[in-house]
């Protein structure tokens, strides 16, 4: 996993409610076996105006000149904003692949979806709970302002806009560590294999029957 | 201390605990489907890791799995590449049970872990799939994971976590004739919103929910990630002991007595408290009909689609008139004004035999109306399919024109072939009404199974209570 540190990024709005993991990555692209290459699908059935096929070729596929993705201004955005409830639904880890493979590193949102939100976390991304105000207000910055970039501070946990303004974030500090080092949970949990095994010693004692083959 | 259930099923679980709270949780069941588990196979492989408990996996290939023509196999190349992948998979790194495509018991993974005795009270079950919540039922703590945490859980047999809120849902009162598990849980929904369970397990209580069967039961918890909760769970009673008795996977002899000792105590105690409790009256429920692109855009059947212009928070109202814009419909227009092309009856959400005995109650005797292109019927498993066949419920489909088809997710997600084309319009049973969830520009109204069969008959939106048996 890239470590994560500190950012000045390109801010992309997406101005809508309960976003869900269907619409960020649609199914058919779900059959892949792999764990990359989502990124030119991001969003497909928004973004493109014909069905989105996997290992289609993105470059010549119509674009719908309204959405988000599609505007000159934000292109390069790496800081992807959206209002309540962003990554409801279904919890393909598809979804923060494909943010992540488009190039956002954080996502700032009034909420999230627990699923995506935890997703989110082991593929490097930063996502940021801000009170729904402060999210306006971003949104309303970011609309008035081309080039709008925010200042992503992990260590310090605090988010600044080009005007000064800065707010604090909250973040595990289980999760903040591996991010700040690019911590895969696997390597540091099998540092406990023994605790695993005694746990399951006891736990076997006790309920026998959800050990049986 | 009083504890609630979400307490027990977590205390009982803990493998060790971090100073801020993050705890590692061991996992008793891991479900394993094709769609969300390759590169968790793929990330073991290339670390040169072996799966820490074996049997504790219970795996089945239904995301990509074709309804009909199964003698063709599967005719998608990528799709028959992700089934194939995990036929090999699982016989690398091995499992307590595998149906693989065409297997007689073959199934939805959250249809056949229940209906085989894998799913048990007092368990902990995970899936990369938010519809574990299904499995809570049972008084088990279930929840959909991600990929990552797919291959953590393989090569751990624990799950990095947080403690999540306890919310109570008290559901008072006796439902009315024609109101169904699945009204209940739209009714739910409706009224806390997608997001209104977000960081909370909620627990299913009070006498309504107590009534259900353990189908019914299945389909409430299963909705609970619709709530925005990522488990929902309910406590164990005879129903679900009963449920639970001679299933292959159960307990037998004297692990069975020792097991229902243990799981009589998987309830919340008198006086327990939680950090939310909403309460419905069952008097108050209807059966349900969504309107628009969240689940939590749900009426009653009586109702009229919302006008965006009353509406007087913004994002609100812009969410409501795309909602609007996508399904096609007016605002203030009746609910039962909305004719259908397609109707879908299945899913992890409603394909149990309880769901098809409700849809074939209605069906019985009637003619799917010449204004619906397709009506499907597609069970839940194999077992489902038989019990069907056993009781006549596919003969009285066939004969009103529903099509009787083989067990998978079909179009609840359309990854196989069933699906909508652009602009139709989908009664489902299914659990979200997502833009394109069923197909690119499909349009779903989610229902229970008995309204979609009388939506099937009238080619529009009917009051079930109106349709006499």
């Amino acid at each position: 996993m890239k470590p994560f540190t500190r950012l000045n990024g390109l801010v992309c709005p997406l101005d809508r409610a309960n976003v869900d993991t269907d619409a960020i990555i649609p199914k058919q692209f779900l059959k892949s076996i792999k764990r990359s290459g989502f990124g030119p699908y991001l969003f497909d059935e928004w973004r493109y105006t014909n069905y989105g096929e996997p290992g289609m070729d993105c470059t010549n596929r119509p674009k719908n000149a309204g959405f988000v993705l599609n505007q000159a201004r934000y292109q390069g955005a790496s800081v992807l904003i959206a209002r309540d409830n962003f990554g409801c639904g279904s919890s393909r880890e598809h979804a923060p692949w494909a943010i992540e493979d488009y190039g956002f590193r954080v996502l700032i949102a009034p909420s999230f979806a627990d699923i995506f939100f935890n997703n989110s976390y082991k593929n490097g991304l930063l996502p940021i709970v801000a009170p729904a105000e402060t999210v306006d207000r971003l949104f309303k910055e970011c609309e008035a302002t081309e080039g709008y970039a925010l200042d992503v501070d992990l260590e310090a946990q605090t988010v600044t806009t080009p005007t000064g303004f800065s707010f604090g974030f909250d973040i595990t500090p289980h999760r903040k560590h591996c991010l700040l080092n690019g911590l895969d949970d696997i390597g540091l949990t099998l540092a406990h294999a023994d605790e695993i095994r005694d746990f399951e010693t006891r736990h076997k004692a006790a309920q026998p029957w959800l050990f049986s083959a | 201390m009083a504890r609630t259930l979400y307490d027990k099923l977590w205390d009982s679980h803990v493998v060790r605990q971090e100073e801020d709270g993050t705890c590692l949780l061991y996992i008793d069941r891991h479900l394993v489907h094709e769609v969300t588990s390759p590169q968790a196979f793929e990330g073991l492989r290339l670390a040169g890791r072996r799966a820490w408990r074996s049997n504790s996996v219970v795996a089945v290939p239904d995301h990509n799995t074709p309804t009909n023509h199964w003698d063709r196999g599967i005719e998608d190349p990528i799709s028959k590449t992700q089934v194939e992948t995990l036929d090999a998979n699982i016989k690398e790194f091995g499992s307590l049970i595998y149906f693989p495509f065409k297997h007689a018991n073959q199934g939805i993974i959250h249809v056949i872990a229940p209906e085989n005795g894998a799913t048990l009270p007092g368990m902990t079950v995970v899936c990369g799939d938010s519809h574990t919540a299904t499995h809570g039922a049972f008084g088990a703590l279930a929840h959909g994971i991600g990929t990552s945490e797919v291959e953590h859980v393989l090569a751990t047999q624990t799950l990095v976590q947080k403690k999540s809120k306890a919310m109570l849902v008290k559901v008072e009162g006796t439902l009315g004739v024609g109101v169904t598990a699945k009204d209940v849980a739209l009714a739910i929904i409706g009224k806390i919103g997608t997001a209104g369970g977000t960081g909370y397990c909620i627990e299913f209580a009070g006498p309504v929910i107590r009534a259900l069967s353990m189908e019914g039961r299945m389909t409430v918890c299963n909705l609970a990630i619709e709530a925005g909760a990522r488990a929902g769970i309910i406590g164990v009673d005879d129903t679900t002991v009963a449920y639970l008795q001679g299933r292959t996977h159960a307990p037998q002899g004297a692990q069975w007595e020792a097991a229902v000792e243990y799981w009589k105590t998987l309830h919340s105690d008198e006086g327990a408290t939680f950090d939310a409790v909403v309460e419905l009256q069952a008097a108050d429920i209807e059966p349900q009909v969504t309107w628009g692109t969240s689940p939590e855009q749900v009426l009653a059947v009586g109702g009229r689609v919302p006008n965006p212009a009353n509406e007087t928070d913004p994002v609100r109202r812009a969410s409501y008139e795309r909602a609007l814009q996508y399904m096609g419909l007016t605002a203030d227009m009746p609910i039962t004004d909305i004719a259908i092309d397609k109707v879908f009856i299945g899913s992890c959400t409603n394909s149990r035999i309880e769901d098809m005995r409700a849809a074939a109650a209605v069906a019985k005797g009637r003619k799917v109306s010449p204004s619906v292109k397709l009506a499907l019927v597609v069970p839940g498993s194999g077992i489902v399919k038989r019990q069907a066949e056993a009781e006549g419920l596919d003969k009285i489909f066939i004969e009103a024109g529903f099509e009787w088809r083989e067990p998978g997710c079909s179009m609840c997600l359309a990854m196989n072939a069933d699906r909508l084309s652009p602009g139709e319009r989908c009664a489902s049973t299914s659990n979200r009404n997502f833009e394109g969830r069923q197909g690119p520009g499909g349009r779903t109204h989610l229902v229970s199974p008995a309204m979609a069969a009388a939506a099937a008959i009238a080619g529009h939106f009917v009051d079930i209570r109106s349709v006499a048996n």
